[in-house]
Formats: C-alpha cells, structure tokens, sequence
C-alpha cells in the first residue's frame, strides 16, 4: 500500500470522524503484500486470499455525491505518482491492482484466471469536489509491459495528466505516447528533483514531441497548490478543446 | 464504451454467476470507479461469506476500487461479486459519470470539476 514514502495525511481521517469506521474488524491483518506500487508484475493466479484486509480507516464518500469521475495519473516509476496523488488526495492513497485486459480478454468466461495472469499495482486517491462529485485519481505505471493495464482504467476518464522526470525523458515516451494511441487527452507536468537540470520549455516539448496545445506545467508532487495546478491545467486544457471542437 | 445505457444505469450489468476466482470479460466489468452501497435489504441466510464480507463493508458509500483495496482482494473478483449483489438488490450502485466521446455536454462536468478543483486552491 501507498504510503511509506511519507506522503500519508492522517489529518483528514479526524476532519470528518463521522465518517469513519472499521468495519470487518474481526479479520483484519494487516496486508504484507500489494505494498508500494514498484511496477512489477505479480505473477499470480491467486485470488482467493481472504485475510488481506487493509489497515486504512475507512473513510466513506458523502452520501450527497451523485456519482464518481476519473482522472489518470501516468509516466514511469518513481517519477512522482504516488507522491501527487498522496498530496491531493482527501484519503490515505490505497493500492490495489489492474489486471492486465489482455489475459482478460483471452479468458473463457468458465476458466480461471491462470497463473500467468499479470497484474499491475493500481495507486489512487479521492478527491470530493463540491459535495455532489468525486474525483478518483488512478495511478499506474507507464513501462510498456504495463499498457495493457490501462485499456479499461481509461475508458472514461476525464483525461490524464502525464509526468515526467527531466532526468529520464525516454521514461516518459511509452506512457505519452500511449495516452496518445488510446486518444485519451491528457496534460505534462514535470516533476522538478533536486539534481534536475533546468531545461526550456521548447526543449522539453520538442523532445517529448508534445502537440502545440498540449499544456506543460512545472510541478512539485510534493506541494498540494502545486499538485492541485497541474490538475486544474489538464481540466481547464479539456475544457478548451472541446469548447473550440464545437 | 458501448452500449447505450452502460455507463448510466445498472440495468446493463450482467448478471455474473457465482464466480470466485474468476474474472468476467473486462468489458463488462463493473467500473473501479463506480459508488456502491448497502440497500439495507436483509441478506438471505444462505449467501456465501464472501458476499456478505463485501455488503457488511459497504455501510456507506464507497469506490469498488476502495472495497477491494480495504479488502485486500483483486478488483476483478470484488468487480464479479458485486455486480451479484447489485444484482439481487442488496448493493446500490452510483454508476460513474464518464466521458465517452468528448461532446459539449461533458463541459457541465468539466466545470464542475475545474471549479472544485480551484476551491482547493
Ligand atoms: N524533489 C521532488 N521529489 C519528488 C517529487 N515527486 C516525488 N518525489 C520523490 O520521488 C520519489 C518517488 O516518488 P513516487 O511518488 O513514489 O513515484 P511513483 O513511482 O511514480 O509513484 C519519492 O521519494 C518522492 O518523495 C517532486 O515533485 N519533487
Ligand atoms: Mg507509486
């Protein structure tokens, strides 16, 4: 689960103690796998492990929220995705996982799962918005091994926001050009780490061959008004290009 | 993405078999994103353990994708197991708003979003 990279805000869990709960007490112990989302497969067909519970409070959605939209978090590991949906998020960020659409899609539907059924570590966080909408952010990683994962996770997302570590450019490649491929219109937000050298814009878009209108943002995953901006900079880029589609 | 009335209603989602440790065509599946909730109809007295694991936990409103985090199950079993309990009316779901094919009626939801997100500011 998320969260040993410091980036847990227990604050929230005592703004609204009413709704909190820990419901399933009796069984749980605390998770010794799907631990931090490092990118590896799990090579499991097991799925009946019932004593995984996680430790997480619950914390449960408004009963005013009408429905749940999505937004994705993409690039490679280690690049900040965690870390950003950790900052935003109005929960614990949890993990779990995607399964891999293509050994879904070779399944029969009467056959199990087989042991080469590739998982991928899935993190996400909630954000409630105006007390009628919540936003889910889904992390995964963008290794090409992985894109299978995303087929169904982006199938009705609002958009993606993209991140990218100027140290390691070429990591960034499968994931946007992915984004690009699936048509899922998405935002750059470049994580600054303190060894980065500083690059221009035009270099940067030029070498991730970004499409003039596709926004670039400078951004700390560290920093919640930083996260919140390079979020709002994906949402108001979809805005415009539907608002000029039409 | 695309049968009408998939991503609005529940009507569409078909009923799984009993299904422990199988996943149904990802196609079908119910989206993580989906809320679900307890109906607060009594669960007959026969239904497997894992079943009644999942309504017991969902006494608010809450992701399919934080039922099997808080779980510690795959979502692909939780997704099967859900969409039973849905169902057979002992689950609510709160299908999710999804944007499809990008027309202007998805601008509302944008805005909606682009403003919730700048009250964080
Ligand atoms: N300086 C700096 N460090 C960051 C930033 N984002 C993440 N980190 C650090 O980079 C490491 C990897 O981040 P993580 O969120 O786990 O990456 P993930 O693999 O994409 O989920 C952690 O130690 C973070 O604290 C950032 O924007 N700036
Ligand atoms: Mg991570």
């Amino acid at each position: 689960m998320a969260g040993t990279d410091g980036t847990i805000r227990t604050d929230h869990h005592t703004a609204h103690p009413g709704h909190t709960a820990h419901p399933g007490h009796a069984d749980r112990t605390t998770r010794t796998d799907h631990t931090n989302e490092t990118g590896e497969t799990d090579e499991t067909g097991d799925t009946d492990d019932m004593d995984d519970m996680d430790d997480t409070p619950v914390m449960y959605v408004e009963s005013s929220v009408a429905g749940a939209a999505k937004i994705l978090v993409v690039g490679p590991m280690g690049v900040g995705k965690t870390t950003l949906i950790g900052t935003v998020s109005e929960i614990k960020p949890l993990s779990t996982e995607a399964t891999m659409s293509q050994a879904g899609a070779r399944l029969d539907t009467k056959v199990r799962p087989s042991k080469t059924t590739t998982t991928v570590a899935l993190d996400f966080g909630r954000i409630t918005l105006g007390g009628e909408l919540v936003l889910y952010l889904f992390g995964t990683p963008g290794q090409q091994r992985f894109l299978p994962a995303w087929k169904d996770l982006a199938r009705g997302a609002l958009g993606a926001l993209a991140l990218v570590d100027t140290r390691d450019l070429e990591a960034s490649f499968d994931a946007i050009g992915h984004l690009e491929d699936l048509d899922v219109p998405f935002s750059v937000a470049v994580n600054a780490f303190p060894d980065s050298t500083p690059h221009n814009e035009d270099d940067l878009r030029s070498a991730l061959d970004l499409l003039p209108h596709t926004p670039l943002v400078i951004c700390d995953a560290r920093e919640h008004k930083s996260s919140v901006q390079a979020l709002i900079s994906l949402v108001s880029h979809l805005i415009e290009t539907l608002t000029e589609a039409s | 993405m695309s049968r009408p009335g998939e991503e609005r209603t529940t009507a569409a989602v078909r009923p799984y078999v009993i299904t422990r440790g199988r996943a149904g065509s990802s196609r079908d599946a119910l989206p993580l994103e989906t809320l679900v909730m307890a109906s607060g109809s009594a669960l007959p007295p026969h239904l497997q353990p894992e079943y009644r694991r999942i309504a017991g936990f969902c006494q608010g409103l809450l992701s399919v994708a934080e039922v099997a985090a808080h779980l510690g199950q795959p979502p692909a079993v939780v997704q099967v197991l859900l969409a039973d309990l849905i169902g057979w009316g002992h689950i609510v779901a709160r299908p999710p708003i999804r944007v499809v094919k990008r027309k202007r009626a998805d601008l509302d939801l944008l805005r909606k979003v682009l403003d919730g997100l700048e009250s964080k500011l």
